[in-house]
């Protein structure tokens, strides 16, 4: 592994400030900032290895829950590397809490302040026409957003002749969900099942 | 259909917690198909039509979309206690399962199998995302604009976005304030004609 990192308050201080800028940039989920924490955590500081950052991102979103937990492993694992890696013991243990207090902090304080203030005034005068105006406008266009998002996460596997097997999955999930009241878990769990064994 | 029978709502901060323990802990692969079906066809503390809207509002705002709508949606019944409570309740759990899962699995997730699952799941997930955007089309019915403008609006934004990968911020405003205007000036006719009938 790599050697034992030593993080000053100072660098603490500028891990919050860094996702705390990201924060209200994260238009359409914390995802899309992705790229800029690889510069930071990766590229610039070492603090994370490349290994560390890709799979704080496929475990956050194979774990039930917000995708934004990705955020909080990639805190937990540089605490671990500011410590000495679970070996290091219950010190390890609390510079990694550490790590995914500051993070999470960071990334989720500034939007949800925001968030909560402007939703709060807005219910308030949600009878004004230019509230509703908003709301009714977007909501076209947010629906057309989740089409969107799964039709583009759909090809983001780029050969048909192998991958047909996945589209056609996806499309038996849209119809199974939409027509018919299946719990969804059945769905995930046949769709791990169907991928480890090597059939889509 | 069951939209028309009155709503409930939760009756406290704990049922509040605990409700958007038990969504986010369902949510493989993303929360939001679990939200609307449980919030929306299950525990009906809300329409289909007042899901959209909020979803709009929590898609827009900055953060994470499932977490700034427990934010609202708690906020809404409870003020700040409530907005915290939702919040609680849809990070706690699931952040002390992952870093259960990174304990134990973090070096399984290079084997083959695991990848294939996750190729497997991510598949699947698309598809629960597609299923929400279908069936929320049913609320635009009761929109001002109207279903044809708004389906024109939705196919204008799935070509930026989804085909020609236009970066999401330029759709947004550029589909957001036509549809936005236009649904403003729809609005304005509404309250006119209601004022002349009084």
């Amino acid at each position: 592994m790599n050697p034992v990192l030593h993080l000053t308050s100072g660098d603490w201080l500028s891990l919050f400030n860094h996702f705390a800028s990201l924060s209200l940039l994260a238009v359409g989920g914390a995802i899309t900032t992705a790229p800029d924490m690889h510069r930071y955590l990766v590229d610039e500081t070492h603090w994370l290895g490349e290994a560390q950052f890709t799979s704080s991102i496929a475990l956050a979103q194979a774990a039930p829950g917000p995708n934004i937990l990705f955020v909080a492993l990639m805190g937990w694992n540089l605490g671990l590397n500011a410590g000495a890696g679970l070996g290091g013991g219950w010190m390890s243990v609390g510079l990694a809490s550490l790590g995914v207090v500051v993070t999470m902090l960071g990334i989720m304080l500034p939007s949800s302040i925001l968030t909560y203030t402007a939703t709060r005034w807005a219910h308030q005068h949600r009878d004004k026409i230019g509230i509703r105006a908003f709301k009714s406008g977007m909501a076209p266009i947010v629906i057309a957003l989740l089409l969107s998002t799964a039709w583009l996460l759909t090809l983001s596997h780029n050969q048909p002749t192998r991958d047909w097997p996945l589209y056609l999955l996806t499309g038996v999930t849209t119809l199974l969900v939409w027509r018919t009241k299946l719990h969804m878990l059945w769905l995930i769990g046949a769709g791990a099942l169907l991928g480890a064994l090597g059939w889509v | 259909m069951s939209e028309h029978l009155p709503l409930n709502q939760p009756r406290s901060k704990t049922d509040l917690f605990l409700s958007f323990t038990i969504l986010a802990l369902q949510g493989f692969g993303g929360v939001l198909a679990v939200v609307q079906r449980e919030l929306v066809e299950k525990k009906r503390w809300m329409t289909r039509e007042q899901f959209v809207e909020d979803w709009a509002v929590a898609q827009i705002m900055p953060g994470p979309n499932v977490v700034n709508l427990s934010l609202m949606i708690g906020g809404r019944y409870f003020g700040l206690p409530g907005a915290l409570a939702g919040l609680a309740g849809m990070l706690t759990a699931p952040l002390v399962v992952v870093l259960l899962l990174a304990i134990a699995f973090g070096g399984v997730s290079d084997a083959a199998w695991a990848q294939g699952a996750l190729r497997g799941m991510g598949a699947v997930s698309a598809g629960l995302i597609a299923a929400v955007g279908l069936k929320l089309i049913s609320a635009l019915r009761s929109n001002p604009m109207g279903m044809p403008v708004c389906i024109a609006l939705a196919a204008a934004s799935f070509v930026g976005v989804g085909v020609l990968r236009w970066p999401l911020a330029y759709v947004l405003v550029g589909t957001g304030l036509v549809a936005c205007g236009w649904a403003y000036v729809q609005l304005a006719k509404q309250a006119a004609l209601a004022g002349d009938r009084s």
